[in-house]
């Protein structure tokens, strides 16, 4: 973990993440083999004349929280399965955890904890009955089973509800016995396929937080979402689209350089005639209307709230009214797929 | 584009919905202009979809009542459906129809015939931009393709109403910001507009937003009203590591709250003047690596996380998550 940290001269991505923090009794045995967690060297993979994964790249760090953002469709899921030894690659290969996909993808499957959007708990069972059997189906030592569900329903914070049954929680505590489950045979590497959609933004902070301290005892989590929401809490993150891997940064370091120029938001009343106008002046890379406003991103060096508003009010947009603003990972994704 | 004046499109007082022993929905009331884009927001169980369901007539309400364009849905239902149009969380389309069978179907179940039903299948498919697709099987296209067939067939029959339950789920970015603009250009028209989303950047587009928690509406205001409160006091942090900047953040007397977004954190404080200049030594001097420390504008999911602490007494799923309630110094200290 310490080699990370001294990165953070260079980059703001995997070196935000700190010492390791002691854990608390769920043993995290992810020192075993030195080197990255993720090593993918020219995945590809064709199904027939599609391709669903395009010549993608990139390396993972242990103790990283890497996330992959697009759309349903754009080869995010397989590509975890790829990941995870179930899809043989068309070509290229992946080190994962010290084992290449293509030759020892059995040895890869234990080592690694899957939580899928559509988890399955069962309903009429507890949240400790559940961790319980997957124990078994994980073939978690019997003898050490009892310890591994305190250790487990203490680090994911639903002791309150271990006797509460699955059907009867709500979406953010069974959103947290289902990352139980994945942790339940103290897996290396987590792959999280939209952890947090349908929770609250608290629940949704509390959910990050563990997985914060997971990945500051050094595993690894892998991300896979198409919302913003979530993307914004990973290290790291890769913009895929159509198969491809458009980029890869942390959220940052992307919102500085994946876009050409600064973000402004615009308010004027009626709005459309406002944008009708943004679209008619030169320097604007895209613009969008949010909720009782506008958003705009222009090329760098185009205008100032001066210029800008110059231009909308010789546009006859008389009201208009131009502050800075900042530049969202919607933005980011919108100039990586419209350039292609 | 909210005409504030004009006669509210949908009025809904006291909407109570139980099923069993579960209250879904208790006690909301809300009003629509023409114009409006309502975004219903909240986590999944919070009641979005029963609210939408008791507002279209689908579901009968044990208590409250609602009016779309002045005709209560419980007892002039015909009138008021007339006004509605619905697109389910899950949109049922016969995939073995083409794009324009669909729209046709529907048109039909709502009593469209004839030319008017040809001339306005080629309008809303130009619409919504499938134009050229009629003869595709529905069951072949797209996700954003098929929630643009589910528009346009909601839309047949010309409603001022527009209930949309979670439309853009599973979409990208690029495909969700089309959809808006077809919502845009609805609003433009003097519809109303309700949307129901768990997510915050889908939430911002709206003109005005309901936050619904447990059934009951925790707050209701413009975008911008509802992060007004908290300008100039969230603070961007991004430095490390993790342990020391939340143990230092939270010791800071001025500091309400500090949540961790993958490579930098926000900072809630009470004014930005102390901590801002405080932040950078203390953090320095703690030995973290600082690279920078600045006000931000506050998204609006730093209003509702500000919004549910406040209410997190008689908030029981949020009051109880333990990680959460653990003061970050807490955490720090491990």
């Amino acid at each position: 973990m310490t080699p990370l940290n001294e990165r953070l001269g260079e980059s703001v991505g995997p070196a935000a993440i700190p010492a390791a923090i002691p854990s608390q009794g769920l043993a995290a045995d992810v020192g075993a083999a030195p080197g990255p967690a993720i090593i993918a060297d020219h995945l590809v993979k064709r199904f027939g004349s599609f391709t669903a994964v395009d010549d993608v790249s990139f390396e993972v760090a242990r103790g990283e929280v890497l996330g992959y953002l697009g759309p349903n469709g754009c080869g995010k899921t397989t590509t975890m399965r790829m990941l995870l030894g179930l899809l043989r690659p068309t070509s290229g290969t992946a080190i994962v955890l010290g084992d290449d996909i293509t030759v020892d993808a059995e040895r890869i499957r234990p080592k690694v904890g899957y939580m899928s959007q559509r988890f399955a708990l069962y309903e009429e069972l507890t949240a400790a009955e559940n961790l319980a059997f997957y124990a078994g189906l994980y073939s978690v030592p019997p003898a050490a089973t009892a310890r591994r569900i305190d250790a487990v329903a203490e680090r994911v914070g639903i002791d309150v509800h271990r006797d509460t049954r699955a059907g009867q929680m709500s979406a953010g505590w069974r959103q947290r016995l289902a990352l139980g489950i994945a942790l339940i045979h103290e897996p290396p590497l987590l792959l999280l396929d939209e952890p947090t959609s349908g929770v609250d933004p608290q629940a949704r902070r509390a959910f990050w937080d563990i997985i914060y301290d997971l990945a500051a005892e050094g595993r690894t989590i892998f991300v896979s979402t198409h919302y913003m929401d979530e993307a914004e809490h990973c290290h790291r993150l890769g913009i895929m689209n159509r198969g491809r891997l458009l980029a890869l940064d942390s959220p940052t370091a992307l919102k500085a350089t994946a876009v050409s120029g600064p973000a402004w938001e615009i308010f004027a009343s009626p709005l459309l005639p406002l944008l009708d106008a943004l679209g008619r002046i030169g320097g604007i890379e895209q613009f969008r209307l949010l909720g009782d406003h506008a958003h705009a991103v222009t090329v760098r060096g185009a205008h100032d709230e001066a210029s800008l508003t110059a231009a909308l009010r010789g546009l006859g947009i008389a009201d208009a009214v131009v502050r800075a603003a900042e530049v969202t990972l919607e933005d980011v994704f919108m100039a990586l797929a419209g350039r292609g | 584009m909210p005409e504030r004046d004009a006669r509210p499109l949908v009025e809904a007082e006291g909407l109570r919905k139980s099923f069993g022993e579960t209250t879904a929905v208790r006690g909301v009331s809300l009003t629509v202009r023409p114009g409006e884009a309502y975004g219903l927001v909240g986590p999944d169980g919070a009641g979005k979809t029963t609210t939408m369901r008791l507002l279209v007539g689908a579901l009968r309400m044990d208590d409250g009542w609602a009016r779309i364009d002045g005709h209560d849905i419980a007892t002039d239902t015909e009138r008021a459906r007339a006004e509605l149009g619905y697109l389910a969380q899950r949109f049922s389309m016969y995939g073995d129809l083409t794009v324009a069978e669909n729209v046709r179907f529907f048109g039909q179940i709502r009593g469209v015939a004839g030319a008017e039903l040809a001339a306005r299948t080629a309008e809303l498919l130009g619409f919504v931009g499938l134009t050229g697709f009629e003869d595709r099987m529905s069951a072949v296209l797209s996700g954003g393709m098929k929630q643009k067939l589910g528009l346009a067939c909601a839309l047949i029959h010309r409603p001022r109403v527009v209930l949309l339950d979670e439309p853009t789920g599973g979409l990208d970015p690029v495909t969700r910001q089309d959809f808006w603009q077809l919502i845009i250009r609805l609003i433009a028209d003097g519809a109303a507009v309700i949307v129901s989303t768990p997510y915050m950047d889908e939430a911002v587009r709206c003109t005005r937003l309901g936050f619904l928690r447990d059934g009951a509406m925790l707050t209701e205001g413009a975008p911008s009203a509802l992060t007004a409160p908290f300008a100039d006091r969230i603070l961007e942090v991004i430095a490390a590591p993790r342990a020391t900047v939340l143990a230092v953040v939270a010791a800071d007397p001025d500091v309400e709250d500090v949540a961790a977004f993958g490579d930098r954190f926000h900072v809630r404080v009470r004014a930005a003047s102390g901590p801002l200049g405080r932040l950078p030594a203390a953090l320095t001097a703690a030995g973290a690596r600082v690279q920078t420390v600045r006000p931000i504008p506050a998204t609006l999911e730093d209003a509702f996380i500000a919004l549910l602490a406040a209410d997190a007494p008689d908030a029981p799923p949020a009051a109880t998550l333990s990680p959460a309630a653990v003061p970050a110094g807490a955490q720090a200290a491990r």
